[in-house]
């Protein structure tokens, strides 16, 4: 586990802690220098620094982005009243703190040291624009005709040639997240998909999640009615058995729990049947449409696939009406590893909050359940496999597969013929860019926007 | 010789170690080297109670021979504690 998600967690489980117990508001301010003390061996240039960051982590844990701190001087117990107000979440779900970032140079390919001038040249051969001349027994590149294609990498026998990432730019699929004009990364909210890589990839952790974690732990203390919702993705992800961590759930304070996995049945039925509706109709694609960072990612960036993409509402989204209806009084809120959630969740009545599987560790940890020896009753009504098995890349066509078994309502149309994306980068766009054009195989396209679906996302516990 | 030297591993799986680390230990008993490999038994724990007092600042913990606590545990420190056993074991 690196320092970035140590660090992370150990103020997570600090805050809630203190929260639960009734006196963040006295303890919030000093948590930084707490954790930072003078003596210690700073991470960053100074102890300074990495307090900074820590207080805009705080920020962040309460729902603000240092892009809403308009008083350096104001305290945290400040923001802290704000957010049990309900004043926070009043911007994007990510937060970029320019304060953290390292201002990393544009992402290029440069020769090094280990250059030897060999006699063979590969790369001058290989590349397209003749960039590549040898000048005193040593490749040069020439800045203004490279285009950064990394062919000459790719054949170099010594590894001479590397590529300086800039990690953030680099790990965005969608080109939404760079440098501005002060050379400090800032995202364009007209592009992004809340897909979260950027905020796994920066190795500054400049890149934060604005979050809700305060108001759902204000009702939990409150011991207002809360129904936690748990993302099928959950398995492997907490020592122990479900049963056991749903036993966790109730002593942390919800007052019902339920599997996101059954909302994930009632997605696979009504997707088997609107793919034949479909195809009845003389549609070639059908996407499915149950990660939420694909459905913005086909919005914003290719519209013709629009109206290719499934209608069928997502797991969290039909999870949401069950427990509406089971517990009109409750608070919901949907657990799981997605940022993206939290912005599909915005626009979702039936989802109050969202909660990550990192932060649901916190609060376990915070409160000293020890889930793995817990007594735990078995589930009363456990969600299908097929459906627990939705988080998994290809999971969402196993389970469509399963659902329609043989049949075909109508022999004149085409069987599916599936197809699957397992995590979005620029080439797997261009590949869905392709499909909209009809230019692939398949019938049925699964997207997921993390490596491995679901169960890989940026704010998973155990990956 | 005398009963060749065995040794236990507890991994610890409370929550506090797990959030803190601990789920990054399973892959440990692969990579025990050859000299090790059928000496340790290598198993998981509920809390083993030592973060308690809100000391979890050296989560994840493990325990070897149920008295030697590595904490801050990594696989590689865990297995310079256990190649150190084997020798104190060997004397
Ligand atoms: S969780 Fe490991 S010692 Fe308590």
């Amino acid at each position: 586990m690196n320092n970035a998600e140590r660090t992370r967690r150990e103020l997570m489980i600090r805050m809630i802690r203190d929260f639960l117990d009734g006196n963040l508001a006295e303890t919030i301010d000093r948590i930084p220098v707490e954790m930072r003390p003078r003596s210690a061996e700073p991470a960053r240039c100074c102890v300074y620094k990495d307090r900074a960051m820590l207080k805009y982590r705080l920020m962040a844990l309460m729902g603000f982005g240092m892009e809403e701190e308009d008083d350096e001087t104001r305290p945290l117990r400040s923001y802290l009243a704000d957010a049990l107000a309900g004043k926070n979440h009043t911007a994007p779900v990510l937060s970029v703190c320019t304060v953290g970032c390292h201002g990393c140079v544009d992402s290029h390919v440069q020769v090094s040291n280990a250059c030897v001038g060999c006699f063979a040249r590969p790369c001058v051969a290989s590349c397209p624009r003749q960039a590549i001349s040898v000048v005193n027994q040593r490749s040069t590149i020439d800045r203004s005709k490279c285009i950064n294609c990394g062919k000459c990498m790719t054949v170099c026998p010594y590894h001479a040639i590397i590529r300086n990432p800039l990690p953030c730019e680099d790990a965005c699929p969608v080109g939404a997240i760079g440098k501005d004009e002060d050379g400090l990364v800032k995202i364009d909210f007209d592009r992004c998909i809340y897909c979260g890589k950027c905020f796994r990839s920066c190795p500054f952790s400049t890149i934060m999640e604005r979050s809700s974690l305060i108001n759902i732990l204000d009702a939990l203390r409150a011991r207002r009615p809360v129904t936690a919702m748990v993302a099928p993705s959950v398995t492997d992800q907490f020592p122990g058995t479900i049963d056991q961590l749903f036993a966790a759930l109730r002593l942390a304070g919800f007052s019902s729990i339920m599997e996101v996995a059954l909302g994930a049945e009632l997605t696979t039925q009504h997707e088997a049947a609107e793919f034949f509706e479909r195809m009845a109709r003389g549609d070639k694609l059908m996407t499915s449409s149950c990660c939420p960072a694909w459905v913005e990612a086909a919005r914003r960036h290719i519209p013709e696939i629009v109206p290719m993409v499934s209608s069928t509402p997502s797991p969290m989204a039909y999870a949401g009406q069950l427990a509406r209806k089971a517990h009109p009084e409750a608070l919901t809120v949907f657990i799981g590893p997605c940022i993206a959630k939290r912005r599909e969740a915005q626009k979702d009545p039936n989802v109050d909050y969202v909660m990550t599987f990192e932060e649901l560790g916190a609060l376990l940890a915070a409160l000293e359940i020890d889930v793995i020896s817990l007594e735990a009753p078995p589930l009363e009504a456990p969600a299908a496999s097929y459906a627990r098995n939705f988080a998994r890349s290809c999971g969402v066509n196993q389970a469509i597969l399963q659902e329609i078994g043989d049949s075909k309502p109508d022999a004149e149309h085409p069987a599916i013929d599936e197809k699957f994306i397992n995590g979005l980068d620029r080439k797997s766009m261009n590949l869905l860019k392709m499909y909209a054009k009809g230019k692939l195989p398949g019938n049925f396209v699964e997207v997921m926007a993390c490596t491995g679906g679901c169960v890989g996302g940026p704010c998973s516990l155990a990956r | 010789m005398s009963e060749p030297c065995k040794m236990k591993v507890e991994i610890c799986l409370g929550t506090t170690c797990y959030v803190l680390g601990s789920f990054r230990l399973s892959a440990l008993e692969e990579q025990l080297p050859p000299e090790l490999a059928d000496r340790v038994e290598v198993a998981g724990a509920a809390c083993l109670g030592l973060c308690k007092d809100r000391n979890y600042g050296k989560a994840p913990f493990v325990r070897i021979n149920g008295n030697r606590v590595v904490d801050n545990a990594t696989i590689e420190k865990v297995l310079d504690a256990l190649k150190e056993e084997l020798e104190k074991c060997n004397e």
